[in-house]
């Protein structure tokens, strides 16, 4: 009732939403750790995930519906054949899933040193994919297809581009995550990995949409 | 001051030391809000100097300007008031209305109001100010270049902004300039929205439950939403437009163009259409990124300063959050005469005038909040009331605008001119002046002067009203906007009277504005010391000093025991229950 004091008044525990009611402390690493920044609840940093991602979703939704509206436009529009090293190259990124997956686990059971090699297995994939793209755009370019070709072409290396830049930033991520002195961090090393795993996820499942998109929509 | 009971696990963090740390390259919210406000500050001035220039031109088209005011002296070209239109709207859109509100006034209060000691990523936070630093620079960077500012509008419209060169002067390395400016504040505006969110949904005090935040959070959490589902789209849309201009492709580009006798040759099949598709799924959720805080600030004054809780609190929530809804669905009414599908008109039409329903509920209950107030009339709640009256006018005229048919003959006119500066504009521009003159205690101190503060309230309220109404009439008579001279227009030539009163109330009122910067900085150096709460206000904000310290709450953790309004209670010592005071503390004011 505004205005009135009420007997009834509770303290409801509102915040820390997603750490469960733990103080804002950070349960995982006992304390701020001296990083110098007030310490938050660990789930924060998956909810700015989730946002950065929905964020990055808004930003590709954008670029397929103007593939979709350029395509429907289409008196100019030649469908370029892909090249098949992409169907490798998306292999490469499935299989840096998994072992992003493993190397977060063994982090979690405490070993280092398995995680290292996994973790370094993932970056090297990722490096390859890259490689792969690189590869792909100049078989095209060999054939005579370039950005300003035709619409469809434009597309294509516009997106692998935009996806190639993403994932560069995944790598980076990945090298922060394991080169990073996590002891004076607000969070431990192995939320880092956990965080960077979803974002390596969402970029292979991102690849997956645009590779079907550029086959299927060509 | 207050004390407030630990949380638990409660660290006070030290200030930086050194003056780099401290005021430049600052991860303290408080500090990056300010700068954000003084971003803001520095573009509006640059931003109404610029549409000085284009009044004065309209009225005397003639005048040889003074090279003091003008670089090189002499008589402005039609495309060099074009420059200055872009310029205008691009710099007032990004860097004031994005800015100051959300950014500046956000950045400074929210983390306060909910209870935190800082946003949830402060260096992130700092990146945000910075980038969008850097964004002003390269946009501003388009004074300096061979051919000046881009001549396309702040909308950027293809194929003119995609063309380079041939298509004008500014169109070469003015616009290049133009998208990457914008595309740099696209990632700024991202990072921020993220953190905003993150800081609203996790930081929150034991106690801020979200129907106890305050509606200012609630306005400036939407906001966030609205900024982080729509930047996204407009960084893609300038980066298509940059390949179109610098790598030869045709997204945006149709065939057969012709320039002055020169066909364009290279490019073909792409669609202008596409563009404004892209850039109004941005554009109109913009709109409310730039007006809802003002809504929340506007609600939370209006409480304040009738001694009585918001009228409709969880109305209040719902139709700032169907506005943002909506706003994301209404694009298409910008584009009525653009070649849209008369089937896709009708239904944008039905959908933008179905804002006008929790548009409604909002002014109804800041009426229901002020009927049988005890309303005191300082600045701040003057420009509230300011606001209100501001957002009516501007609102009532989108209802015409919204529909196709009266849009045939509106578009293009003075009449849409009048109507998005007077919604967009001028009513965010008085929440900022209600905020600023509401807030500037707590952020710097001291109380701004009442008395220069009602000057300028009543001459910028009857100043802009004696701008904007004009145009309406204007855009009536058929007077389409962007031109830059109407000498030898003669259905036009009765109206140059009102284009002479209109450039005199510009000129006065832009005036007027030098009092709030007198009074801000001479505020700043000799006001009357703030106490903690000069206001009797409710919000957390006001338990701690001003200026809050570093850490916003001495390392301890606030605990919120009631709703953010508690105004007028009969029993309470005063008239009024602040969120953080416990129950026991409360009773013994029976």
């Amino acid at each position: 009732m505004p205005g009135t004091l009420t007997d009834d008044i509770e303290i409801i525990e509102a915040g820390h939403g997603r750490g469960g009611g733990v103080p804002a402390g950070g349960d995982d690493d006992g304390g701020d750790g001296g990083s110098g920044l007030p310490a938050i609840p660990r789930g924060a940093y998956f909810t700015a995930m989730q946002l950065g991602l929905a964020g990055i979703v808004m930003f590709f939704m954008a670029l397929t519906s103007s593939f979709l509206v350029r395509k429907g436009l289409g008196t100019d529009w030649v469908a370029i054949a892909l090249p098949p090293v992409l169907w490798f190259n998306s292999l490469v990124l499935l299989v840096s899933s998994a072992t992003i997956q493993v190397a977060s686990h063994r982090l979690e059971e405490g070993d280092a040193q398995s995680f290292r090699y996994w973790w370094g297995l993932t970056i090297a994939l990722g490096l390859l994919f890259l490689s792969g793209q690189v590869i792909a755009w100049r078989q095209l370019a060999a054939q005579g297809v370039f950005l300003s070709s035709n619409p469809d072409s434009s597309f294509f290396y516009l997106l692998t581009a935009a996806h190639g830049l993403h994932l560069a930033g995944g790598i980076l991520a990945l090298l922060y995550v394991a080169f990073r002195p996590w002891r004076r961090s607000r969070i431990t090393q192995a939320t880092a990995a956990a965080l960077a795993g979803i974002y390596w996820h969402f970029m292979d499942g991102l690849w997956l949409f645009l590779l079907a998109l550029l086959y299927l929509g060509r | 001051m207050v004390t407030h009971e630990s949380g638990g696990g409660g660290h006070q963090h030290q200030p930086p030391s050194g003056f780099i740390r401290k005021w430049i390259f600052s991860v303290d919210h408080k500090v990056i809000g300010i700068q954000y406000y003084f971003l803001a500050l520095f573009s509006v001035f640059l931003g109404m100097g610029l549409s000085v220039l284009m009044r004065i031109h309209l009225v005397w088209p003639n005048a040889q300007l003074p090279s003091w005011l003008w670089p090189g002296g002499g008589q402005m070209t039609s495309e060099e008031y074009l420059a200055l239109m872009t310029m205008h709207g691009s710099i007032m859109v990004f860097m004031v209305l994005t800015t100051a509100p959300q950014s500046g006034f956000g950045n400074f209060i929210l983390p306060i109001q909910i209870g935190a000691a800082d946003m949830a990523f402060p260096v992130l936070n700092m990146l945000s100010f910075w980038v969008t630093f850097l964004s002003l620079m390269v946009l501003g960077a388009a004074f300096f270049v061979e051919g000046g500012p881009p001549i396309s509008g702040w909308t950027a419209y293809p194929p003119l902004s995609a063309l380079g060169q041939i298509a004008g002067p500014g169109q070469g390395a003015g616009q290049t300039l133009w998208v990457v400016g914008v595309g740099i504040f696209c990632i700024a505006a991202l990072l921020g929205a993220l953190n905003f969110i993150t800081t609203t949904l996790d930081l929150r005090a034991k106690g801020m439950t979200l129907s106890r935040m305050p509606l200012t959070v609630w306005a400036w959490l939407i906001t966030a939403i609205l900024s982080l589902l729509s930047f996204g789209v407009l960084l893609a849309a300038c980066i298509l437009l940059l390949l179109d201009r610098t790598a030869g492709t045709s997204f945006f580009i149709p065939g057969g163009l012709v320039l002055t006798d020169t066909p364009v040759t290279n490019h073909k099949g792409g669609s202008p259409l596409l563009w404004q598709h892209l850039f109004w799924f941005f554009g109109h959720p913009e709109v409310y990124i730039a007006i809802l805080p003002g809504m929340g600030v506007a609600s939370h004054i209006l409480s304040t300063f009738a001694r009585k809780p918001v009228f409709g609190y969880k109305a209040m929530v719902a139709a700032m959050s169907s506005i943002g809804f909506l706003g994301f669905m209404v694009w298409g009414h910008h584009m009525f005469m653009s070649g849209l599908s008369p089937y896709s008109a009708f239904a944008f039409s039905l959908l933008t005038m179905a804002i006008g329903v929790p548009s409604a509920i909002k002014t109804f209950n800041w009426l229901g909040t002020l009927w049988g107030g005890k309303i005191q009339f300082n600045t701040s709640m003057l420009f509230a009331l300011g606001f209100v009256s501001l957002f009516v006018t501007g609102g009532l005229s989108g209802l015409f605008l919204a529909q196709p048919s009266i849009d045939l003959y509106m578009h293009d006119t003075y009449f849409v001119v009048a109507h998005f500066h007077l919604i967009m504009g001028v009513a965010a521009i008085f929440g900022i002046f209600t905020a600023s003159y509401f807030w500037f205690p707590k952020m710097f101190g001291r109380m701004l002067n009442e008395t220069i503060g009602k000057i300028h309230f009543w001459i910028t309220f009857a100043g802009v009203y004696a701008i904007f109404m004009p145009m309406h009439f204007l855009g009536l008579a058929g007077h389409p906007r962007r031109y830059a001279d109407t000498t030898g227009v003669n259905y036009l030539g009765p109206l140059d009277e009102v284009h002479y009163f209109i450039t005199i109330a510009a000129l006065i009122t832009i005036a007027a504005q030098f009092l709030f910067v007198i009074n801000f900085f001479y505020s700043l150096k000799a006001g009357q010391k703030a106490s903690e709460n000069p206001w009797n206000a409710t919000t957390l904000e006001w338990s701690v000093a001003s200026p809050p310290p570093f850490d916003n709450f001495g390392g301890q953790e606030p605990v919120v025991y009631r709703g953010a309004y508690e105004y007028g209670v009969p029993d309470a010592a005063d008239d009024y229950v602040p969120q953080h005071l416990a129950p026991a503390k409360a009773g013994k004011a029976h």
